[in-house]
């Protein structure tokens, strides 16, 4: 039995991780979610949430261990081609697990699974269907890590987008739906500019499968060479979007503040989608031999992911709250990952996918851990101001310290592993001396706000007469789910050197887009496929040899 | 006047429509600005599988062939940006109701949040 399991998911295992959560999902939506019934007494409904939450948090966990599975199959260095609907590459919509999808699947789970188990500590009622939409969330997450085809990841994104922004209103209240609708039109209008560009890369390739448009941009020469740079920086300002880059993070640290903690922890992954994205599209389509659209982001990337990265420390600085700290922090991070991604080297990108697993980790223990803090500070909630003293301060106190001094990249913490790789990296690149200036300057800066921030919370302690008991203790759930996040952390600076490997096998393979394509479009002659494009209507000239003769319509 | 001509101005007349109410201070003009928006997107997506007359998007005896490709993806753009214009008129209706202003900021400009109270505040000097 368990066998025919296990040979089931050898052969589904892409699918299977985009379809757990939202079947998930919808055997949450089917078992119904009354709503604040609970807290009135109704016996029935405390039930239905408790099953709610067995069921969300059994999903999430095998959904773990089969992102697990991903990476043990993907770091052997295997291409996984998943066809949907058994058609052929670039006719069909194919998954394709390679190093890198895998590692962010998995990354995807590690967040959501304590984020989840801290939700079920109490916000999981104070909304209605959070745990469906929350599956709904991952679905869309795993499967625009895992597509290889670009419309596909418009798809995806639109799954994950609309699930964020219920999960964004989770909890209601004025600033939530305040901040709604600036992240739900922003979104929209960017979503706009993702076709935009899609469109734009199909007039000129006649394709949309990532493998295959590899190929057919690489032959791009004159106006259609510059149609194809315009479609890659549009997708670049979508994607910088996503992720919150220079000129477009302005909705992050409000929205992210605004957000309940549970949702903003999960929202740490949300930018590193855009990231990945950034990845793909940049490094394995206009990447570094795409002829004359080869590198179309390279004068753009790297400036604006330092001044991110700069701009984002200086914010956290000026913060007046902890959680809008937290959420310039993840601005910072991105714009370093992203220092990373732009120097186009597969050494900075294993630095960067190393510093994007630190970063995505401890930024949603952090805000975690703010609203821990927060609940025990009376009226003061999480803003930087004197208040009375928490209830427990050498408990939270510890993991303050933990998770500031490895955001700021202090030794021994994965932090700092990461900024050392990077540096190490890009050391003797034309770029080194500004990565260096900005990641150390960084540093220090992410440091002084933290201890700022530490300061102010455990030490400027305003005595207040009338202490009543509302401050207790965190229970233990939330403090667990918490603690998993820094255990998370540890484990990444212990298991630095194996990670580090995987990383950098990954980057080379992103580089290795003959083997990508051989994987992908095998049938149509791998690397040397000719598939007829762009669509010229006449049916004569259409197919090529390579193609099987029933297959004269392209797609 | 060519018909790629006709298309193309039309798409560039109804983007920047779009693209000015969406930067409107109310949300009734930015749910328009952002359909009108996505009306452009559809037939510019549509658009860039060429165009043709006479031309059948199906295999079907002789004759030049329509790209269907572009057909498909904007059907599922349509879907797709239907659902989100139905959700964010909701989400508009609902905060109109939570703030009591149907401004984008949730309060009218140069007033505090709640605008009747005499709290401080609000320095949004934005005309709208």
């Amino acid at each position: 039995m368990s066998d025919a399991i296990l040979a089931f998911w050898w052969q589904h295992a892409p699918v299977l991780s985009v379809l757990l959560p939202s079947f998930t999902a919808m055997a949450l939506l089917l078992l119904g979610d009354a709503g604040g019934l609970s807290a009135q007494g109704g016996e029935h409904d405390a039930t239905r949430l408790r099953w709610r939450r067995r069921l969300s948090l059994a999903s999430v966990l095998l959904g773990a261990a089969m992102a697990a599975g991903l990476v043990l199959r993907a770091s052997s260095g295997e291409l996984m081609v998943y066809r949907l609907g058994e058609w052929p590459a670039p006719f069909g919509i194919v998954l394709v697990l390679d190093r890198l999808s895998a590692l962010m699947v998995l990354l995807t789970y590690l967040v959501a699974a304590p984020v989840l188990w801290y939700a079920t500590g109490g916000w999981d009622s104070r909304g209605r269907y959070f745990h469906a939409i929350y599956q709904f969330q991952l679905m869309g997450l795993a499967g625009a890590f895992l597509t290889g085809d670009l419309f596909n990841l418009f798809v995806f994104f639109e799954v994950l987008l609309i699930a964020s922004y219920v999960l964004l209103l989770h909890g209601q209240g004025r600033e939530r739906l305040r901040m709604g609708i600036h992240y739900v039109v922003l979104n929209l209008a960017g979503s706009g500019l993702f076709l935009i560009g899609l469109a734009m890369v199909y007039a000129v390739t006649g394709t949309l499968n990532m493998a295959d448009l590899a190929l057919r941009v690489a032959q791009l020469s004159g106006d259609s060479a510059l149609i194809a740079r315009a479609a890659a920086l549009v997708l670049l300002v979508v994607f910088g979007l996503k992720a919150a880059m220079l000129p477009l993070y302005f909705w992050l640290p409000a929205t992210y503040a605004a957000a309940s903690a549970p949702v903003a922890a999960l929202f740490a992954i949300m930018t590193k989608v855009g990231v990945y994205s950034i990845i793909r599209t940049h490094w394995g389509i206009f990447g570094v031999d795409a002829g004359e659209a080869s590198l179309a982001a390279q004068a753009w990337l790297l400036p604006l992911a330092l001044s991110t990265s700069v701009l984002g420390a200086l914010g956290a600085l000026a913060a007046h709250s902890m959680s809008r700290m937290v959420a310039y922090l993840t601005v910072s991070s991105v714009g370093t990952i992203l220092a990373g991604v732009g120097l186009f080297t597969p050494e900075t990108l294993s630095a960067a996918l190393y510093y994007t697993l630190h970063s995505t980790i401890v930024i949603a223990g952090l805000f975690l851990l703010v609203e821990l803090m927060a609940a025990q500070r009376g009226e003061a909630l999480d803003k930087l101001r004197p208040a009375v003293a928490l209830r427990e301060p050498v408990l939270l106190g510890m993991m303050m310290i933990f998770g500031a001094a490895s955001a700021a990249g202090l030794p021994p913490l994965p932090g700092f592993l990461g900024k050392l790789m990077m540096l190490e990296s890009s050391a003797g690149l034309a770029a080194q001396a500004w990565v260096w200036t900005v990641l150390l300057g960084v540093g220090f800066l992410t440091m002084v706000g933290l201890a700022r921030a530490g300061v102010i919370v455990f030490w400027h302690i305003q005595p207040e007469p009338a202490q009543d008991a509302t401050a207790s203790g965190a229970s233990f759930k939330l403090l667990s789910a918490t603690w998993l996040f820094m255990g998370l952390t540890l484990a990444l600076a212990v298991l630095a050197s194996p990670v580090k490997r995987y990383t950098d096998a990954a980057a080379r393979q992103l580089a290795d887009k003959a083997a990508y394509a051989e994987a992908v479009l095998a049938e149509q002659g791998g690397a040397a496929a000719r598939t007829t494009r762009p669509y010229d209507g006449r049916r004569s000239a259409t197919p090529p040899a390579v193609q099987p003769p029933n297959e004269e319509n392209p797609r | 006047m060519s018909m790629e001509f006709l298309l193309a101005t039309g798409i560039g007349i109804v983007t920047a429509c779009g693209i000015y109410l969406m930067l409107r201070g109310r949300t009734f003009p930015v749910v328009l600005g952002l359909s009108l928006f996505g009306y452009a997107v559809n037939v510019f997506i549509f658009v860039m599988g060429r165009l043709w007359s006479n031309a059948q998007p199906i295999l079907v005896g002789d004759g030049p062939v329509a790209d269907p490709l572009p057909q498909a993806l904007v059907l599922t753009a349509i879907v797709i940006g239907f659902a989100t214009t139905g959700f964010v008129i909701e989400l508009a209706l609902r905060n109109r109701h939570e703030s009591g202003s149907d401004h984008v900021d949730g309060h009218e400009p140069g007033h505090a949040p709640g605008y009747s109270s005499a709290a401080s505040g609000g320095q949004n000097q934005e005309r709208s």
